[in-house]
């Protein structure tokens, strides 16, 4: 029973697809009976299919909307109003379908009462039309439509005893194969058994077996008596795409060992193998493109659902719209169409709502009331293009372009010099919408950027076209296939790579004294092509190679370059070599590697090697990414000029304001202390030449600011305590003054130990002091633990904090742990010191920052290749499983908390000895 | 986890361990998890990877990638010339080779000498080990082959 119903669902979905287009078809001329009774055919046979499977919530509703058709067939006018019930209906079915689907053929509750009672209030409405218009006729008609709702009506109780007469003799049929199976069995068990030591168990197995494939054969019987029955072609047989998918995945093997086979070939000129091989290579085309041509569909399948999407549409926005549509029998690949349907349908809603003028408004410049879309589509070379086209007031440029400037896209200077088409170019960016009004449509800002990535994804691109007053049309370029691409294999440090030959627009070879040569601009290698000037990348810089390295190959300024276009991108990569094309078959890597976006895939060559696949988007978007950092270094004054800002207007830190030895107030920042306590001064002892109190079951050193400080002799001692991995330290005060909110800007720098500098606080010069000069007194190893490691000596850390007491207290920590510290205040800094040429072994970057916080920061690292291996660790106050999950997907290395130094140290240490493995 | 797992399938108590030695350590893998071992050859380098990704390989057919455990267990690098073996396994429907230094007898050991990790044992190697079997002079640390892809390809592969 399951796969009957599975194969109803199917079959019915089908047929409600095609009930939606006729529908939209039968309104626009209601005197087709042809579309009719097509439509009122297929209804009725979901209603019988129904009733058959013990549906009775579907039947009824499929039912009523079968009676109000029946009212058309026989006369009744057509309105809007009953189309659109119907419609409505039909969606409901296919909301019953779907969760018929998921609860596994339980109908789900629930009552369509409101639907049923409306449809059956529109019929009898027909029917008095019907009458009415049979009356002034005088005719006998009246009383055959009463006659037939009546029938109509009592039809209901009635139908599953009619249904069945169908069904019986279905019934009877698989009752033939029950009964044939105990004969079967039998039959088979002896022979069996004649075989002498046959175990036992496979003879149980055989049996089993051979009635399996006996009640299939009935199954298959049945159905496809049904399948005439309901006169569905008989021409084509259902096939699963899971078997279709397989049998693509065995061509793709048998097109692999081909290739394997052919490379052999080559190498041994007078083989024998020769003629054979050349046929075994012909058959192999051949069935390669049979098995394709199973997996084509008609594009038609994608825009079966648009005629009604563009009714509703129409409806909805008030404006009459046409949709035409040709090339629907185009075929591509079954992968590809499932998904450009999103993509199209989003276009379609984009055209009808922006694109097409209110009727009104197109009156007023004498373009006919009805918009046209026009939807088509058409093979070119190895690549289907699908055009939307509509006839409305096309793209209003000055619009686009003050939305650029809101949006801050582009400067009004830069806008000026582009062209028309460059501009129109701007709706494909994120969250860019054009509409005014948000509708329920679109205009929501997630628009033409799906799209393009859609379109992106399946390696396609999106072009567009736009006259003022004339409209627009997008066009799209899409892959037919995407399990075999066709393949250029370069060769760049050493490896070898396959581009798909969908984005490589031509190859230039280039030589010092050729034509073609290597230019540079401030170290950015361009080419002369055509009279335009053409960016370059060498490819092994885009794969993390080292600089120098990439450099040298560069000088040397010979090779080829690959020129490649991706959406309106159009770059070079050099590569060292050039071999040939081949047909690869795309294989999907593994999900370890499938974060690299360089990489779309790999493959196995004709000779056994496994190659990976470049992704022609990540390239591109890898060299935007590169483009903008030297865009940046171009601005660097005006970042220069951010930065002394930024260092003006730190943010505020709360601050603890005490007194020690001097009148003068100090400070340190409060997040630092532990706690506040006081102990009895006769609490104090003196041992080994300090101070030391028991502070929670151990022995505390005791600090004082100044050596001079009194000591005092009876009372209680105020006192910071500074905790750190089990050790604590007490920093005696004379008198804790207040806790503040203010900026630390230290003004005034200091030479005196233990004091960072002077600053403003609360109005009154307050002497910040230095944490890191009194928590060695303590304790003198408090920073260098038995981290200090002397290959550490050499290694230099960046380290970014926007807390400038953060910066003061970590660098000493890292200072004595034998690292180089280079600490700056924010990651517009760090980029200043890294574009400057800096080179770092390590960034130690806090997360919490203005502007750019540290995930951004390291997302922007990761994204550049010549940052790409330096390791990044994340320092951070808030330490929880998400946000150290948000930093692992950042790019970060580690991800340590704040105050965890021996946690930081240890990090970096560890990042070292395996970055020392790497290199060995 | 999968230790459990085993427990429940392996018949009387005990389960039988392919052995294989990575830094001198010897490790130990279910034997139901190892589909072959092979020499991994021309591994094709896969730049911007994990540290830990060798490579992509060609398997009879079959794109492999090779984890190299060394670095995945923080291991100093073998010599240049050294012999090198792998581990074919299946995680979730993609093939892995486990590239380690040599392939030992398969043992079977019962439950009696398994014990959880000992609470010291480098985080790192916590991580993707299902306990230790004492055995005779050595200790043979059960590798997790579940825990070891969690930990490696749910986080985007903490390089």
């Amino acid at each position: 029973m399951d796969d009957l119903l599975s194969e109803f669902l199917t079959e019915t979905n089908e047929s409600l697809d095609v009930v939606d287009v006729e529908l939209v078809k039968f309104e626009q001329e209601p005197n087709n009976e042809k579309i009719l009774d097509n439509i009122f055919r297929l209804v009725h046979t979901i209603k019988g299919t129904c009733g058959f499977l013990g549906l009775p919530r579907l039947e009824a509703l499929a039912h009523a909307a079968e009676t109000l058709m029946g009212k058309f067939r026989d006369g009744a006018p057509v309105t809007e109003e009953a189309v659109s019930l119907i419609l409505i209906s039909i969606d409901r079915i296919k909301e019953i379908l779907a969760d018929l689907e998921t609860a596994g053929g339980a109908e789900p509750e629930g009552s369509d009462d409101d639907l049923i009672s409306q449809l059956e209030r529109l019929s009898l409405s027909a029917r008095t039309g019907a009458e009415a218009e049979a009356e002034a006729e005088a005719d006998a008609g009246p009383d055959v439509t009463t006659g037939e709702l009546v029938e109509q009506v009592l039809e209901r109780p009635l139908r599953p005893g009619e249904v069945s007469l169908d069904d019986l003799e279905r019934a009877f049929r698989e009752a033939e194969c029950e009964v044939e199976l105990p004969v079967e069995a039998p039959a088979g068990e002896p022979a069996a058994e004649a075989q002498d030591d046959a175990p036992p168990p496979l003879t149980v197995k055989a049996g089993a077996a051979r009635k399996a494939t006996t009640e299939a054969k009935g199954l298959e019987k049945a159905e496809k008596e049904n399948k005439s029955g309901s006169s569905v072609s008989s021409q084509s047989i259902r096939v699963a795409v899971e078997t279709l998918e397989h049998l693509m995945t065995m061509v793709s093997e048998l097109v692999l060992t081909r290739n394997q086979l052919l490379e052999i070939v080559r190498r041994h000129e007078d083989s024998e193998f020769k003629v054979p091989l050349q046929r075994l290579s012909n058959v192999t085309a051949e069935l390669q493109e049979g098995v394709m041509k199973t997996r084509m569909q008609p594009i038609g399948n994608a825009w079966q659902k648009l005629p009604r999407i563009v009714r509703d549409l129409s409806q909805e926005l008030d404006k009459p719209i046409e949709l035409e549509m040709v090339g629907a029998e185009t075929e591509l690949d079954r992968q590809v169409l499932e998904l450009i349907k999103d993509p199209l349908t989003h276009m379609i809603r984009n055209s009808a709502d922006h694109g097409l003028e209110m009727p009104s408004d197109r009156r007023a410049v004498g373009k006919p009331e009805k918009g046209t879309i026009t939807l088509s589509a058409y093979h070119e070379g190895g690549h289907i293009i699908i055009e939307v086209k509509d006839d409305g007031r096309g793209i209003d440029v000055e619009r686009v372009k003050s939305k650029v400037l809101e949006r801050g896209l582009a400067s009004e200077a830069e806008l000026e010099k582009m062209t028309d088409q460059q501009i129109h170019k701007f709706i494909f960016h994120a969250g860019f919408s054009t509409a005014t009004n948000v509708t329920s449509v679109s205009g929501r800002g997630v628009g033409m950027d799906v799209v393009r990535n859609n379109v992106e994804l399946i390696g396609g691109s999106i072009d567009l076209r736009s006259t003022a007053g004339q409209g627009s049309s997008f066009i799209i370029k899409i892959p037919l296939t995407l399990a075999i691409v066709s393949a250029l294999i370069v060769e760049a440090g050493g490896d070898r790579y396959a581009i798909p030959q969908l984005s490589v627009v031509e190859l230039v070879r280039v030589q010092n004294n050729s034509e073609h040569r290597i230019e540079r601009i401030k170290d950015t290698p361009v080419l002369r092509l055509r009279n335009k000037l053409l960016p370059l990348v060498h490819m092994s810089y885009l794969l993390g190679a080292d600089d120098t390295d990439v450099n040298s190959e560069l000088e040397s300024d010979t090779g080829f370059i690959v020129v490649m276009q991706v959406g309106n991108q159009t770059f070079g990569v050099v590569v060292d070599g050039v071999f040939h094309t081949e047909e690869i078959v795309v294989k999907p890597m593994s999900s370890m590697l499938r974060n690299l976006t360089m990489f779309s895939g790999n493959t196995i060559l004709g000779d056994g090697a496994v190659i990976m696949i470049i992704d022609p988007n990540g390239v591109a978007s890898a060299m935007a990414s590169h483009a903008s950092s030297v865009v940046a270094e171009g601005e660097r004054k005006e970042v220069e000029e951010a930065i002394a800002a930024a260092i003006d207007g730190q943010s505020s830190v709360s601050m603890l304001l005490f007194r020690a030895g001097s009148s003068e107030p100090k400070a340190v920042p409060l997040s630092l202390v532990t706690r506040l306590e006081e102990f009895e001064v006769s609490k104090i002892e003196h041992s080994n030449g300090r101070d030391l109190v028991q502070y929670r079951g151990a022995l505390m050193p005791l600090v004082y600011i100044d050596p001079a400080q009194t000591r005092r002799s009876e009372g209680t001692q105020p006192m910071l305590v500074f905790s750190d991995a089990g050790r604590s330290m007490g920093l005696v005060v004379d008198e804790i003054v207040d806790i503040v909110e203010d900026r630390m800007n230290i003004e005034v720098g200091s030479d005196r130990a233990g004091i960072l500098g002077s600053a403003v606080i609360k109005e009154k010069a307050t002497e910040v002091i230095d944490l890191g000069y009194y928590l060695p007194q303590a304790f003198e190893d408090w920073f260098m633990r038995k981290e200090m490691d002397i290959a550490a000596l050499t290694k230099k850390v960046l380290l970014v904090d926007d807390s400038a007491f953060f910066r003061n207290m970590l660098t000493p920590v890292l200072k004595a742990a034998g690292y180089d510290v280079t600490a700056c205040q924010s990651a517009q800094q760090a980029f200043e010191l890294l574009e400057n040429g800096d080179t770092f072994h390590a960034i130690v970057s806090d997360i919490e920052m203005p502007d750019i916080n540290g995930f951004e920061f390291c997302e922007a690292l990761r994204r550049d290749p010549r940052f790409r291996k330096v390791p990044v660790l994340a320092l951070s106050a808030v330490v929880s499983p998400a946000s150290i999950e948000r930093g692992r997907q950042a790019g970060f290395d580690d991800y340590v908390a704040k105050f965890d130094r021996p946690g930081l140290i240890a990090s970096l240490k560890d990042m070292f000895s395996g970055e020392l493995g790497i290199a060995a | 986890m999968s230790s459990n797992d085993n427990l429940a399938t392996g018949a009387e108590d005990s389960i039988q361990y392919v052995t294989v030695v990575i830094g001198g350590q010897l490790f130990g893998l279910p034997i139901s998890q190892v589909h072959d071992v092979f020499v991994p050859d021309s591994v094709t380098r896969v730049p911007l990877a994990a540290p830990e990704v060798a490579g992509v390989l060609n398997l009879r057919g079959r794109i492999v990638t090779a984890i190299d455990m060394r670095k995945r267990l923080h291991l100093p690098d073998r010599d240049e010339n050294a012999q090198v073996m792998a581990v074919g396994i299946e995680h979730k429907g993609e093939s892995y080779g486990l590239v380690i230094d040599t392939v030992g007898e398969v043992l079977r050991l019962s439950m009696d000498s398994h014990e959880p990790n000992p609470s010291n044992l480098d985080k790192r190697w916590a991580e993707i080990s299902g306990g230790v079997h004492r055995l005779d002079g050595k200790l043979m640390i059960i590798l997790d082959i579940k825990r070891l892809f969690g930990a490696m390809v749910e986080p985007m592969a903490a390089a």
